[in-house]
């Protein structure tokens, strides 16, 4: 590790404060199996003198062993972690890579080019700034670069660069990178790029890594090391409307009491007004406490504690904002979802909802539509299973603090959790919040409907139980033998995904709902509220996927 | 007005959001202290994470026994000074069996001293959450763990099924008996390690300096003499030489380097110009292939 290294000798505190104003860039690389990625991250690794010689030792000797380059080093096997992996060839998670230049620190997201290819990408995807799309140049443009680059755009990242790989392979042909270039910026223009960098590299042979190759004269643009550390990732967020999720009330002693959280967006200075998003009430900042001494100001980014003028009540899972520009408050968000296990997801069933604030249970109430990440259709679909992109509506049991993800990422992005194996099944992306909303929706109880059954019996129909969100079928009032008529419109509005819930008096009713399940072939859920029952009524499990739904070949 | 946060400042930034994360939704977290600079780091960032308020969790020392003198000594300290509650484990079944790394071998020495006590302590407090130093650059297997990384009702690890890690969304959710260990500095490499703790003036355990120290040469590491339970072999004898620590852990297992770096500028500086990577210095990576991996499938952090 020899950068700077003259400086290093000779004044060890110059280069240390030099060092100091180092930034930190985070990216991910993007290939199919042979794009050669493992080899373009050890070669960068490599360059920027992050090898010791310990591992250029084990390097060589595995290199021998396991390498694929006929005994020349196989920089590949500096990244294949876990020994699963290493025997199989293959790399099947998302890894973390770590180097640095005199100017920039770098977080490299490794991801696999396999099957899981969508949910690991997406993982490495959601915390970098910059994303690197590998192109075999033999190959020119395959399905993956197009589903990289959806992707990619999906998860917010603006800023794209194209390496085209093993240029030496074709010659350098400068026409044939060209071409390659042309047909990328037009099927990446809807995608809103911010920039697109495209770069003729050899990845094995060090061609424009990081000094200039001889090879390619004609390429005028940057080197990828250049073009990595001088990348200006759009910091904006200074900018945009203060947000602050809070994360933990301090309060040491009954004279502190201090919110608080990081940053996800906006500046906050002493004395500014802020609104508490749930309640509406506002304050002022009193303090920006931090241990080294009080801040004036803090921005986005920063994990803060303020301490506000007025005693109002504020705990984890409150967000401080501006008061001009309040997020969206709503129990109904539409959004981006990426379903990330293997167990598909089931509409109308309850999954813990986790945001920048709070976890609060919510179900997926419709899947507008799923995205083949292969052709950027949309098509309609019951339910989204591993890997599946869809745009999803959704209900929240309590109205949280939302931004569209394409403003804020901290605040536009949540996860849901299965509630009984605790597995993180799905990543969101808020889209908007409902358009009927106003900013101040409070969770209301779903009303009844009257016409929804007669004394003894029940008409179920589609227009008995539609009308709200979740169609409610109250028999808390009833105190006689109950049973339903099920009409086919009822069990259509069930098999479009859509649920029911029925209001029982007490247990003694579930009776005829588990008799008219059983009948229709109908699944419900079961749940005590306080001295009450609730039974949310569905149809039963999900429907096979297509087989060209799940992402097939790769 | 500087907007752009420094890379020490983000890194700073996102393990004080990972702390307090875990301080909102465990009920019972505690940080296991190593002593070394990354729990240093660590307990410094807790320290700043719940400024006024002393950080509201114990710190839990895995005491081999073996740890060397002045290890125990700052650590004492340490706790006391920064308001801590410190609980030191011992595996005492251990003791009794009179494990010890010279008769067992580093590989079942460090099962049973280490991995062992760490269960055990973590069994008997029922901590439900248990902060870590590690770094992802340190080891090849760490590279892909999450910060947030579930464990069995056995403290078991599986790589293969581990939990997606999106933005800065974690998940928390454990049945009763799981646990989660928490890696607040996951993004930080050795170099971000050092930086820091010169820009913050953070206390460090003396035997990180150079020093004049009785050593041994053993299996091609300098072994320090730090108590007379090292058996000096006939073939050994012992010198006093200049050295220092790369990396802190229990005497006999641990090499020094020969070195004159006293001061921190110098550590930073010998360490950028040298090129030997620092978990060289431990004998139990060196056991067998994939030595790191199997020990953290089963318990070790």
């Amino acid at each position: 590790m020899a950068h700077q290294s003259e400086l290093i000798e000779k004044d060890i505190l110059a280069y240390l404060k030099s060092q100091e104003e180092k930034s930190l860039l985070r990216f991910i690389t993007c290939g199919s199996v042979d794009d050669g990625k493992s080899t373009l991250i050890g070669r960068l690794l490599w360059d920027s003198k992050m090898i010791f010689e310990d591992q250029l030792a084990a390097l060589e000797a595995d290199s021998k062993k396991v390498g694929t380059q006929g005994g020349a080093i196989d920089y590949a096997l500096l990244l294949d972690g876990l020994q699963a992996e290493r025997e199989q060839g293959i790399t099947i998670d998302v890894a973390y890579r770590f180097f640095s230049t005199d100017r920039r620190k770098f977080i490299v997201a490794d991801t696999p080019g396999h099957e899981q290819y969508t949910r690991n990408m997406v993982t490495g995807a959601s915390t970098a700034q910059v994303a690197v799309i590998l192109v075999d140049a033999r190959k020119g443009l395959l399905t993956q670069t197009r589903r990289h680059s959806y992707l990619v755009s999906l998860v917010g990242i603006r800023h794209v660069v194209l390496a085209v790989n093993k240029m030496d392979l074709i010659d350098f042909d400068e026409g044939r990178f060209a071409s390659i270039v042309r047909d990328y910026e037009e099927f990446a223009a809807p995608l809103g790029f911010a920039s697109i960098t495209a770069i003729p590299i050899s990845a094995l042979n060090g061609d424009n890594i990081i000094e200039p190759s001889s090879s390619t004269p004609w390429h005028k643009g940057p080197t990828l090391m250049n073009y990595l550390e001088t990348v200006q990732v759009a910091e904006e967020r200074a900018d945009e409307p203060f947000r602050l999720p809070v994360q933990w009330v301090n309060r040491p002693h009954l004279d502190f009491r201090g919110f608080c959280g990081t940053i996800a967006a906006g500046t906050v200075r002493q004395g500014d007004e802020v609104r508490v998003a749930a309640s509406g009430r506002t304050s002022r900042v009193a303090r920006i406490v931090t241990m080294g001494g009080d801040l004036s100001e803090a921005v986005a980014g920063q994990a803060v504690t303020l301490t506000l003028t007025d005693e109002i009540d504020i705990s984890r899972g409150d967000m401080l904002t501006a008061t001009d520009t309040p997020p969206r408050l709503s129990r109904h968000p539409e959004a981006h979802l990426v379903w990330l296990h293997d167990t598909p997801l089931v509409p109308g069933q309850v999954y813990l909802v986790k945001t920048a604030t709070a976890v609060t249970p919510g179900r997926v109430t419709r899947v507008q539509y799923a995205v083949d990440v292969n052709t950027l259709e949309q098509r309609q679909v019951p339910t989204l299973g591993l890997n599946g992109i869809g745009v999803v509506r959704l209900e929240l049991d309590r109205a949280v603090a939302f931004d569209p993800y394409r403003q804020t990422r901290e605040t536009g992005s949540f996860i849901l959790i299965d509630r009984y194996s605790n597995a993180t099944v799905a990543a969101g992306m808020v889209i908007t919040a409902a358009p009927l909303e106003s900013p101040d929706a409070q969770p209301v109880e779903a009303g009844t409907d009257e016409g929804a059954y007669l004394s003894r019996q029940f008409i179920l129909s589609e227009s008995s139980v539609s009308g709200t969100d979740m169609g409610v079928a109250d028999l808390t009032r009833e105190w006689g033998p109950i049973e339903f008529e099920v009409s086919p419109s009822f069990l259509d509005h069930l098999g479009k995904g859509n649920r029911v819930l029925f209001r029982l008096r007490d247990v003694g009713q579930l009776e005829p709902v588990a008799r008219m399940a059983y009948e229709h072939n109908l699944v419900f859920e079961f749940g005590r509220d306080r001295d009450r029952v609730n039974v949310i009524l569905y149809k039963s499990g999900p429907e096979p996927l297509p087989q060209d739904f799940e992402e097939g070949g790769l | 007005m500087k907007r752009n946060l420094t890379h020490l400042q983000q890194l700073e930034a996102e393990s004080i959001h990972i702390i307090r994360e875990v301080v909102a939704e465990f009920s019972n977290p505690v940080m296991l202290y190593s002593i070394g600079k990354d729990s240093a780091v660590m307990l410094h960032l807790a320290r700043k994470a719940f400024y006024p308020a002393p950080p509201p969790f114990p710190l839990l020392h895995v005491d081999t026994t073996w740890k060397f003198r002045e290890m125990i000594q700052f650590r004492d300290r340490m706790a006391a000074e920064c308001g801590f509650d410190l609980i030191v484990h011992v595996n005492e079944e251990g003791v009794r069996q009179g494990i010890s790394p010279f008769t067992h071998g580093s590989a079942l020495y460090t099962d049973i001293m280490k991995t062992e006590g760490l269960k055990q302590a973590l069994d008997k407090y029922r901590f439900d959450a248990a902060f870590g130093g590690a770094r992802r650059d340190e080891e090849k297997s760490r590279a892909k763990e999450r910060i947030f990384s579930f464990r069995s009702a056995n403290h078991r690890w599986d790589p293969k099924n581990q939990r997606p890690e999106l933005w800065n969304l974690y998940n928390t959710r454990i049945k009763p008996g799981e646990s989660i260990r928490v890696f607040p500095l996951s993004n930080w490499t050795e170099l971000d390690v050092w930086q820091y703790i010169h820009l913050e003036n953070i206390p460090i355990v003396p035997l990180y300096y150079a020093a004049v120290r009785p050593v041994v040469e053993r299996d091609g590491m300098l072994i320090m003499v730090d108590d007379d339970r090292l058996d000096i072999r006939p073939d050994e004898t012992v010198q006093y030489k200049s050295v220092r620590f790369r990396t802190l852990g229990c005497y006999p297992l641990t090499g020094a380097v020969e070195s004159t770096a006293d001061t921190l500028p110098k550590i930073i500086q010998e360490m950028l110009l040298t090129r030997t990577s620092e978990r060289q210095g431990r004998l139990i990576d060196h056991d067998q292939a994939g030595s790191m991996e199997k020990k953290k499938q089963e318990g070790y952090f």
